[in-house]
Parts: C-alpha cells; sequence; structure tokens
C-alpha cells in the first residue's frame, strides 16, 4: 500500500512540476515579448501599421487615428511628450479610423508621404495646419496641398502613389479592426491592448504609467 | 522485516528510480516541444520511441514487483542509448554533419538548449539512458546472486 502511495505522489508531483514549468515558461515568454505575445495582438498592430519608437519597447500604444479630427492633433504633442519622458518604453502605433467624411483622402496622402519617408513629417504638418482645410463648418480637403510641401515632399509623386489599392487595402483592414475593437470614436487608444477605462489625458497617462510598471 | 524483504525492497527503489527517471525525461522532451515548441529532429525522435515506452513498462513492472522487467527495458533503453549516443557524437562534432541522417526539416546537430554551458539535450537524453541502464545491470547483478 505504501509503494502505491509513493508512487502516486510522485505522479502528482510531476505533473505539477510540469504545470509549474509551462507557467514559468509562459510568464517569462510573456514577459519577453510583452504584448506581442498576446493571440491577438494582430488586430491591434498589423504587419503594414506605421510604428514610431524602439522596437524593444514594452508598451505598445495604439492609437486609432483621423488626420482630420481635431482631438486626435491636440492629442499628437501629449502623446509625443509621454514617449518622449518614458524613452524606448513606449511604441507608437498609428492606425486609421478616418470617420469624418472624406478623411481617407488624407490617410491617403499619409500613407503616400511614407513611400517618401516622411511620414511623420506629413502627420505634423497636418495636425498643425488642420483648421484650415477639416474646419467642421467649411471643410476644404483641396486646401491641404499648398502646405503639404512644408513636408518637404514630391507633390507629384504623392497624387500618383495615393492611388494605390494597397492604401485602401489598409484603410479597409483599419476599419475593419476598429469595429472588432469597437473603436467608435477618435482618437480611439488602446495600451498594450486595453481600452481607455474613460477619455482623456489623466487616463491615457495613467494606462501608460501603469503598464510601464508591469513591465519595468 | 527478513532480510528478502529488505532485498525486495531495495529492487523495487532501483526500478521505481527508472521509473522517474523515465517520467523526467518524457516530460522534458515534451516540454521542449510542445511548450518551449522546439521542433524534434529525426534523432530525438527515435530516442523518444524508446523513452516513452519506458514510462509505462517500469510503472506495471512496480506492480506487484517483476523481475522479468530487466527483460523488456534494457533492450528498449539499449536502443535508446545508441541513438542518444550517436546524436551525441553529431552534437558535439566527433562525426562531421555531411553524414548525418536527418537533413531534411530539422537539423539534428542544431543547438536549441545549453543549460550552465555544458548541458545539452542530447546530453541529458545520453545521461538519462545511461543511469536507467546502469541500474537495470546492478539490479541483474543483484537478482542473480
Amino acid at each position: 500500500m505504501k509503494k502505491q502511495f509513493i508512487v502516486l505522489i510522485s505522479i502528482v508531483f510531476l505533473i505539477l512540476l510540469f504545470v509549474f514549468g509551462v507557467n514559468i515558461y509562459k510568464t517569462q515568454q510573456a514577459k519577453k515579448y510583452g504584448f506581442m505575445a498576446q493571440e491577438n495582438a494582430s488586430t491591434f498592430v498589423r504587419e503594414y501599421s506605421q510604428t514610431l519608437g524602439s522596437d524593444d519597447a514594452k508598451v505598445y500604444l495604439v492609437k486609432f487615428s483621423d488626420p482630420a479630427c481635431e482631438t486626435c492633433s491636440a492629442f499628437h504633442p501629449f502623446v509625443k511628450k509621454l514617449m518622449a519622458i518614458n524613452e524606448g518604453k513606449i511604441k507608437l502605433v498609428i492606425r486609421y479610423a478616418p470617420f469624418h467624411d472624406g478623411a481617407d483622402y488624407f490617410v491617403k496622402i499619409l500613407e503616400a508621404a511614407k513611400k517618401q519617408g516622411k511620414y511623420w513629417e506629413t502627420l505634423d504638418v497636418m495636425y498643425k495646419t488642420q483648421r484650415y482645410w477639416a474646419s467642421h463648418h467649411n471643410p476644404q480637403p483641396q486646401r491641404i496641398w499648398r502646405f503639404l510641401s512644408r513636408a518637404g515632399l514630391d507633390l507629384e509623386r504623392i497624387r500618383n502613389d495615393m492611388k494605390d489599392p494597397e492604401i485602401a487595402a489598409i484603410i479597409q483592414q483599419d476599419l475593419t479592426d476598429a469595429k472588432t475593437l469597437d473603436v467608435r470614436k477618435t482618437p480611439g487608444f488602446f495600451v498594450n491592448g486595453k481600452p481607455l477605462p474613460s477619455f482623456g489625458y489623466q487616463q491615457l497617462q495613467e494606462l501608460v504609467e501603469s503598464e510601464i510598471k508591469k513591465y519595468y | 522485516m527478513t532480510n528478502s524483504d529488505k532485498a525486495s525492497n531495495s529492487n523495487w527503489t532501483i526500478i521505481f528510480i527508472c521509473w522517474i527517471l523515465a517520467s523526467v525525461s518524457t516530460l522534458g522532451s515534451l516540454f521542449f516541444s510542445e511548450i518551449m515548441e522546439f521542433p524534434p529532429c529525426a534523432l530525438c525522435w527515435y530516442q523518444r520511441v524508446f523513452m516513452f515506452p519506458l514510462v509505462i513498462i517500469f510503472l506495471i513492472g512496480l506492480f506487484p514487483l517483476d523481475k522479468s522487467i530487466i527483460k523488456y527495458t534494457l533492450p528498449l533503453a539499449l536502443v535508446g542509448w545508441s541513438f542518444a549516443f550517436y546524436h551525441y557524437l553529431l552534437y558535439s562534432g566527433f562525426i562531421p554533419e555531411r553524414i548525418q541522417p536527418c537533413s531534411q526539416g530539422v537539423s539534428c546537430s542544431e543547438t536549441y538548449l545549453d543549460l550552465f554551458g555544458f548541458l545539452t539535450i542530447p546530453m541529458l537524453s545520453l545521461l538519462s539512458f545511461s543511469t536507467i541502464i546502469v541500474l537495470l545491470f546492478v539490479l541483474k547483478r543483484r537478482l542473480s546472486k
């Protein structure tokens, strides 16, 4: 009887050891790869998505945005400040949710600018001059062109490149993902896949800080 | 407790240790392949083929203590050991890689794990098979006395 008991205990012990090992390994991997180890990570970050920040960053700040959205523009410097304070720890991912009428026009310009390696410059120019071409009572998308040269873009090339069906596909995919993630307003923020508890600068900062604490 | 009881207890313990070794090796190899997702190479598979059944056979031999267990487990362990030894030679470069039989898919000489700078997966396998064989020979000697 005693022998049976010893063997039984051993079996239980071995299985527990195995399960324990699995847990330790998984936690370690999760720490190593962080958010990107999550199963649904690709819904938040697509291969093609424009990112800013170190590849080693453990905090993924996903921003569903619209170039014509005022609040997105207002948040832009705030996000940049957060990134500067926590250098190397945050990776910003730009996704598109062009909910304003005709806003996909600007997304296309932005993606075309990416081909010239001027993505962030163009986004900066867009946000800074937004009030001149995206004003709610008088949207004038054509007026954006006079500002674009500030980003040092080859405008002829932009006009050609923005017709690329690949860009349309990117917008479509982003809109699909936005729907999956229940983004109905812009900017829609996710920090390592977690949405803001309620909208605001403070809430975004707190969520980012809590994730940084978790991984660093 | 009589002498023969004591002897039989020790014999039981030897098989028990063999069973533990086989179980740990089996779970360990499953951990490498299923959890850490290292693809097992062909040679690893042959070693697994001879290690996995030992878990069941040793366990059966424990209840009640079956002395003929050596007859069933030693051949398995010896064949498994041969694969492990060959794998070890391949791994440590005593046999040049170009004559290895498993060039397709996963290379048998690629190092996946290097514990404490010297413990590799083929080495663990070789150690495990060797210990089981030694224990079985010890048991054999004790029984033939």
